[in-house]
């Protein structure tokens, strides 16, 4: 006769090391075992789209870089894009080389924090440290460029704020060339780490249909084994002017769309990245970089809605303006405001330690989420 | 890869001038408006149609249109009577690559739309989030709760463009 348990209920979060910000998770448990999580999220909201309305377009964006406050720059690079489409602005040729290095060090850079906090939280505290190494030359790189090393108000409307750092090319190739060899040592000492493979491999298996039909997109959608990138499928920007791959989750240590994919995959797209910048950086053409910026930014009536591939997946802003120099709306389609709400259909019949393992792979940052 | 006018002549042999209109007149995406009770069907039709295959709701975003009668008050704070609420779909089809966008209004004073949950799960938060930002009621939504303000947050809806701050909440005093 089997024997009959009650159910439990965990609270876990809002302040938890595992939840990447201020994040509450309510599970309920037979024992150790998940039968359902509830996402209780708002606890950062600072109603970023009301603060917009009463702004002007310029001044929006200081407030973009502070959502996905590890990818401030595509925020800001998704933002600058939707407002010139909307005003149909033409922008130079360097600008657009600028911001796809800008936005390809970023992704870099928030991969890093990504795989480096993912193996913190389970346990491998040594990588967590070596990512934030490299990733601290990437924030200098941003530094020297724009003074900043977090939130940059950089990309502007029409152009950047400042050109290039006389050094930065330099600096650039140097870090290319060093970082190479240390992805080999993040692969030795966590991606084929047998211990973290035995906690990621068939762990939170995210079926391709379920991620299309919950809107995942980013990493985690390309590990479920869907080839969707919107750099490659609804192409911005440069990017069709250079050669790289887009990774595909194989399910080479489980099955596909397991945790280990999604981790992976992030260290792939690393090396992809690596090759768009070392393209770019060698034929970036010369110009003026703020010539094209508008002195008054006020677009005709009418709304538009653009996109980018942030590090997280699709970022989305959709812009209504009514003629005046303040946006009547800005909504934001934030990647993981839409990949969070998978997380219950992922850790259902897991253990509650690896719902640290799921929540981890799916990288999510609560400063977008929340708004 | 269609256009949005043949997406939408598409559209027309299946639903009658009463539930679907084009409108193309304002710069860059031209728009489908539904009939709110009817949303769920069209979406569902998109979703299912062998050569229309939307199968990924990139967007949902609940819109105040701000179009009714302003009304000042001795604050000068203003109230808006009358006038719609709007919510906007943006749809995408990640095999045949197209797009489309459909607007659909309701009105201030009794907003309701029919959920689409139905057709995408990624709906679910998304209408929650237009609950919670403008109060529209999303009919036959499994789970309207609010989502980023507090749960137990009684003082309107704040997106709305006649939103007025609380004098005090649990206590403390909101502008402090």
């Amino acid at each position: 006769m089997a024997l009959k348990t009650e159910e439990m209920v965990l609270n876990m979060g809002p302040q938890h090391p595992s939840t990447h910000g201020v994040l509450r998770l309510e599970l309920q448990l037979d024992g150790e075992i998940i039968i359902n999580v509830i996402p209780h999220i708002g606890y950062l909201h600072r109603c970023f789209e009301k603060h917009a309305e009463a702004m002007t377009y310029p001044q929006v964006i200081p407030y973009t870089d502070r959502m996905d406050y590890l990818a401030s720059m595509y925020n800001e690079f998704g933002y600058a894009l939707t407002m010139e489409r909307l005003m149909k602005i033409e922008i130079p040729e360097r600008v657009e080389y600028i911001r796809v290095i800008m936005g390809e060090l970023q992704r870099i850079a928030s991969h890093l924090v990504a795989l480096g906090t993912y193996g913190a939280d389970i346990g491998a505290f040594t990588p967590f440290l070596f990512c934030f190494r490299d990733r601290e030359r990437i924030l200098h790189l941003f530094e020297i460029t724009c003074g900043a090393r977090l939130l940059y108000n950089y990309i502007w409307i029409g152009g950047v704020s400042h050109d290039l750092h006389p050094d930065f090319k330099r600096l650039t190739r140097d870090f290319i060339k060093d970082f190479k060899p240390n992805l080999k040592e993040l692969n030795d000492l966590l991606s084929y780490n047998r211990i973290f493979i035995e906690r990621t491999a068939n762990v939170g298996v995210l079926p391709l249909e379920t991620a299309i039909n919950y809107g995942v997109t980013g990493p985690n959608l390309r590990a479920s084994g869907m080839k969707w990138d919107l750099r490659k499928d609804d192409p911005y920007s440069v990017y069709h002017k250079f050669d790289y791959e887009i990774p595909v989750g194989s399910g080479e240590k489980g099955k596909t769309g397991d945790c280990w994919d999604r981790y992976f995959i992030r260290v792939r797209e690393m090396e992809e990245s690596l090759k768009i910048i070392e393209q770019a950086i060698e034929t970036i053409p010369d110009g003026d970089v703020t010539s094209a910026i508008p002195k008054r930014v006020k677009p005709l009536e009418g709304h538009v809605y653009a996109r980018v591939e942030n590090p997280r997946g699709e970022l989305g802003y959709f812009i209504i303006s009514d003629g005046s120099l303040n946006p009547a709306r800005v909504k934001v389609r934030a990647p993981s405001f839409v990949t969070m709400q998978v997380l219950p259909e992922l850790c259902k019949g897991f253990m509650v330690a690896d719902v640290v393992a799921i929540l981890g792979s799916i990288d999510i940052v609560l400063g977008e989420i929340d708004r | 890869m269609k256009t949005a006018e043949e997406l939408f002549n598409l559209l027309k042999e299946k639903f009658d001038d009463s539930i679907i209109e084009l409108k193309s007149d304002k710069p860059v995406d031209p728009i489908i408006t539904v009939n709110p009770l009817e949303v769920d069907k069209v979406c569902l039709f998109l979703r299912e149609e062998k050569d229309l295959q939307f199968d990924s709701l990139m967007n949902l975003s609940g819109v105040d249109d701000a179009n009714g009668e302003k009304i000042k008050d001795e604050k000068g704070l203003e109230t808006i009577k009358g006038g719609t609420l709007s919510v906007y779909y943006h749809l995408e089809s990640t095999s045949l690559k197209h797009k489309l966008t459909l607007k659909v209004s309701t009105s201030r004073e009794k907003p309701e739309i029919v959920t689409v949950t139905e057709s995408w799960k990624s709906a679910d938060w998304h209408e929650r989030e237009a609950y919670d930002m403008y109060g529209i009621i999303f009919i036959n939504h499994p789970d309207l709760r609010r989502i980023l303000m507090p749960y137990d947050w009684e003082f309107g809806y704040p997106l709305r463009k006649d939103y007025k701050n609380p004098e005090f909440y649990q206590g403390m005093k909101v502008p402090y």
